[in-house]
């Protein structure tokens, strides 16, 4: 095997900065694959997830439970017929999906899902981060202009308005939790770092969440809401909102150009929500690694993703057995079985993992078995995330625009403000 | 008032728009003119509303209607009395219940017959029944004109029950032609009283599971308060009735105004707003649904033995002569004005149908707001193309 990829095995830095490029193009490709992957997954999530919420099924016919749903959404999307409106600015109305795609998965270069699982570690990470992030507005503006149409110029108009002003109160926010990474007792230096933020909470003991309560609550509080404003999506979903602009900035766009919207839409969303779990809720962090620091711990929590793919198979099981005995399920029913057997094997695997890795030396067992807890935890804290965009959608109705705008620059704006400020006073005096 | 009258005057002339469109591009000008609709999600149907916008404030509308058109009453012309029946309830489609009440009851003043007091009694059960279902649908699309897609499926889910009760009186869910000239087709089925009881019982919770998703939301009371304000004066220059009217603070509800069916015999109150906003409205619908609940249990319970279908001969031909007879439906006021010429046809009918009266106030509600606004005002009126167009 050549040493350059061998060599990169034994690192605790991330590939960008140890300087591997063959590793960093490999998990700017796992990156890519794991997070089309969660879309994907998400969708079917959002799907079966606002249908109870709404007391209805939701996907049920394609595959059990509708499992396969977003395979046959993928391909229906992908053998369209490819619309360009005779009007429309060819150019700019195919390049716009492609600018919003490729900003909200740039973003995923610095997010840390461990320590060392991550492409690079900018010392400008968060600044990299906003500022990728803030670009994927173009997408919307462009795609509004370019299809040369009222509805989607309106809704590109809002969408703009809208990210621009919650920005602001975005940015004060992470300056707040930035704030906070100099606080260490050890005298060390404030961080823009990605990993170096989740690294202060370690080191501070303390999630950003709870530090200076409830000066952390508020500030995760205003970059919770302004996220969601960030990705247009309900209660702030103006920009698409189906029932006055019928599909917002998107009207024109069909097949698989609207996927690309799409795609980039949850790609944002999973990539704001790893922002908010890194910069407020300790990132890769399992609950409590100062406290409960023993290699016994370690064990019991390595064996966490193990339970939870157990219980997953365990819930698909239970599916199985509940499946009506007609003969016309039948097919259903093995898939369901497949499919429970599959995360049953997943969990095993996990199971051989954590045991094999329980050593404390750094043999590659042992360091897998460490990755593997990383981002775990840096999963399931997105998760809740992702879980509260769809309570928010089944719940809320929709701001209207000049609410938004009042809410973003004379509510949010001085609240994070406050925040900064009382944050600051707060560390000199506590220093 | 006579002030008012002239400012009502100016709203309601849809001269002011010049829908001209301007030579030059639109993104150099200030005015932008869209359509909305006829296929839109939120106009409820075909209606298709021009919006004149100066960037997303409205300056003006003007509605385009006739996508539904059917010729309603010129087909009345064409049938006996009887066989128009079922063609009124295709009008308000989702209030067909109370549009056959008030054409039986047009036609039996005409004839100067009288429905029994069971007949009356069953008419205001299904009656009363219909104007929840009639809300239900209304809070349900109006909630996701706003944005909460929940409430439409808890309204549908409830509402379903009603329509069960639809199908086993008389085979039919949606278009019911439940109601005969001179009194009802069908003897209730059995168990009819302990169907609509259940349903009592099973829908009052759910009424305040509604309430508890929108009443007290912020976000509900933010897109609704102050929204779409129509003031009680303008309303009745404009015609307006049903709980649009009641919401701006006129207590003007036919059921008490000028009974009909069997409603002097029942208790019950008409709710009132006071700033004839969006919100007053919403209240003034969930209002109204408990009190429908509160007649259907008075009706249920005191329902008459007897006969329910009066003295009405086989051939119906009422005399020469007009008539008109209005009831209060789900909308507001929906009247038959009913011209004879002594034969078995209808020389005439007018409808008043109560959504295309109430559509008039469009302009002078959503003038000022943004375009969020038109869609959450369409809703709060509570249209059917179906009765608009006709």
């Amino acid at each position: 095997m050549p040493n350059f990829i061998m060599s990169y095995l034994g690192s605790t830095v991330t590939p960008g900065e140890a300087g591997n490029q063959f590793w960093a193009l490999m998990y700017v490709l796992i990156i890519f694959a794991g997070v089309s992957v969660a879309v994907i997954c998400m969708n079917w999530i959002e799907r079966k997830a606002l249908a109870h919420f709404q007391v209805r099924l939701g996907p049920m016919r394609v595959g059990p439970h509708g499992l396969l749903q977003p395979i046959a959404d993928a391909i229906k999307l992908m053998i369209k017929e490819d619309i360009i409106p005779a009007e429309a600015d060819q150019f700019v109305f195919w390049i716009a999906p492609m600018i919003g795609l490729l900003a909200a998965f740039t973003v995923y270069t610095v997010i840390p899902f461990g320590p060392s699982q991550a492409v690079s570690d900018m010392n400008i990470g968060i600044l990299f981060m906003l500022g990728v992030s803030s670009l994927g507005v173009l997408g919307i503006v462009v795609a509004g202009w370019a299809s040369n149409s009222h509805y989607p110029l309106i809704g590109a108009l809002r969408s703009s308005a809208q990210m621009v002003s919650y920005e602001v109160a975005m940015g004060l926010a992470i300056v707040s939790a930035i704030l906070m990474t100099s606080m260490n007792a050890d005298g060390a230096d404030g961080t823009l770092s990605m990993i170096g933020i989740v690294r202060a909470q370690q080191a501070q003991h303390v999630w950003f969440l709870f530090k200076f309560f409830p000066l952390g609550l508020i500030a995760f509080a205003i970059f919770a809401i302004a996220m969601v404003a960030e990705t247009n999506r309900a209660p702030f979903d103006l920009a698409e909102a189906e029932s006055e602009l019928t599909a917002g900035f998107h009207t024109e766009y069909s097949g698989l150009r609207w996927s690309l919207f799409m795609l980039a839409e949850y790609a944002a969303m999973i990539a704001v929500s790893s922002i908010a779990v890194t910069l407020w809720l300790g990132g890769w962090m399992r609950p409590f690694p100062n406290f409960l620091h023993a290699p016994a711990w370690d064990f019991i929590f390595s064996l966490f993703p193990c339970l939870t793919f157990a219980g997953l198979a365990a819930i698909a099981f239970i599916g199985t057995a509940r499946m009506p005995s007609h003969s016309f399920f039948k097919v259903q029913r093995i898939g369901l079985a497949v499919f429970s057997a599959l995360l049953g094997f997943i969990a095993l695997l996990l199971l051989v993992i954590a045991i094999a890795g329980r050593s404390a030396d750094m043999s590659l067992a042992a360091r897998f078995n460490e990755g593997i807890g990383y981002v775990y935890w840096f999963v399931l804290k997105v998760a809740v995330f992702m879980y509260l965009f769809i309570w928010y959608r089944a719940t809320w109705p929709r701001y209207r625009f000049d609410q938004l705008m009042k809410i973003g620059w004379k509510v949010m704006l001085p609240i994070s403000l406050g925040v900064l400020m009382l944050t600051a006073i707060v560390g000199v005096l506590v220093k | 008032m006579s002030d008012h009258n002239n400012d009502s005057e100016n709203v309601v002339s849809l001269s002011h728009l010049d829908l001209e469109t301007p030579e030059k591009p639109y993104l150099d000008s200030n005015e932008l003119i869209i359509n909305m609709g006829p296929q839109h999600p939120a106009t409820h149907g075909v209606l298709r509303v021009i919006l004149k916008l100066d960037g997303e404030k409205v300056l003006g509308t003007e509605c385009v209607i006739g996508y539904l058109h059917r010729g309603v009453e010129k087909i009345a012309e064409n049938r006996t009395y009887t066989m128009f029946n079922p063609y009124v309830d295709r009008m308000d489609y989702v209030a067909a219940v109370s549009n056959g009440l008030g054409y039986c009851e047009a036609v039996e003043k005409l004839l100067n017959v009288e429905a029994p007091a069971r007949a009356k009694y069953i008419r205001v059960i299904l009656t009363e029944l219909n104007r929840i279902a009639s809300h239900q649908l209304w809070l349900g699309t109006h909630a996701l004109d706003i944005g909460a897609m929940t409430p439409l499926f808890y309204t549908f889910r409830d509402r379903e029950e009603i329509l069960k009760i639809f199908e086993k009186y008389c085979g039919a869910r949606l278009t019911t032609h439940a109601f005969r000239i001179g009194g009802c087709q069908y003897e209730t089925y059995a168990g009819f009283e302990k169907d609509v009881k259940n349903f009592l019982t099973f829908v009052k919770p759910k009424i305040d599971e509604y309430e508890a998703l929108l009443t007290t939301n912020r976000i509900w009371l933010e897109r609704t308060k102050n929204v779409g304000v129509i003031s009680g004066a303008d309303c009745i220059a404009l015609g307006v009735t049903g709980p649009v009217l009641r919401a701006s603070g006129v207590k003007w509800d036919l059921r008490k105004a000028q009974p009909y069916a069997a409603y002097s015999e029942f208790d019950f109150e008409i709710p009132t707003g006071e700033n004839g906003d969006t919100y007053d409205r919403y209240m003034v619908r969930m209002i109204e649904m408990r009190q429908s609940l509160r007649i259907i249990e008075q009706a249920v319970n005191g329902i008459p033995e007897g006969p329910i279908m009066g003295k009405v001969p086989k051939v119906i031909k009422p005399p020469v002569g007009e008539i008109y007879h209005s009831i209060e439906a789900p909308k507001g006021e929906l009247g038959y004005f009913i011209v004879s010429d002594g034969s078995t046809q209808p020389y005439r009918i007018r409808v008043r149908p109560p959504s295309f009266v109430n559509l008039q106030a469009l302009d002078i509600m959503v003038r000022g707001m943004l375009v969020a606004d038109v869609v959450a005002v369409i809703g709060t009126l509570d249209i059917v193309l179906g009765e608009v167009d006709r």
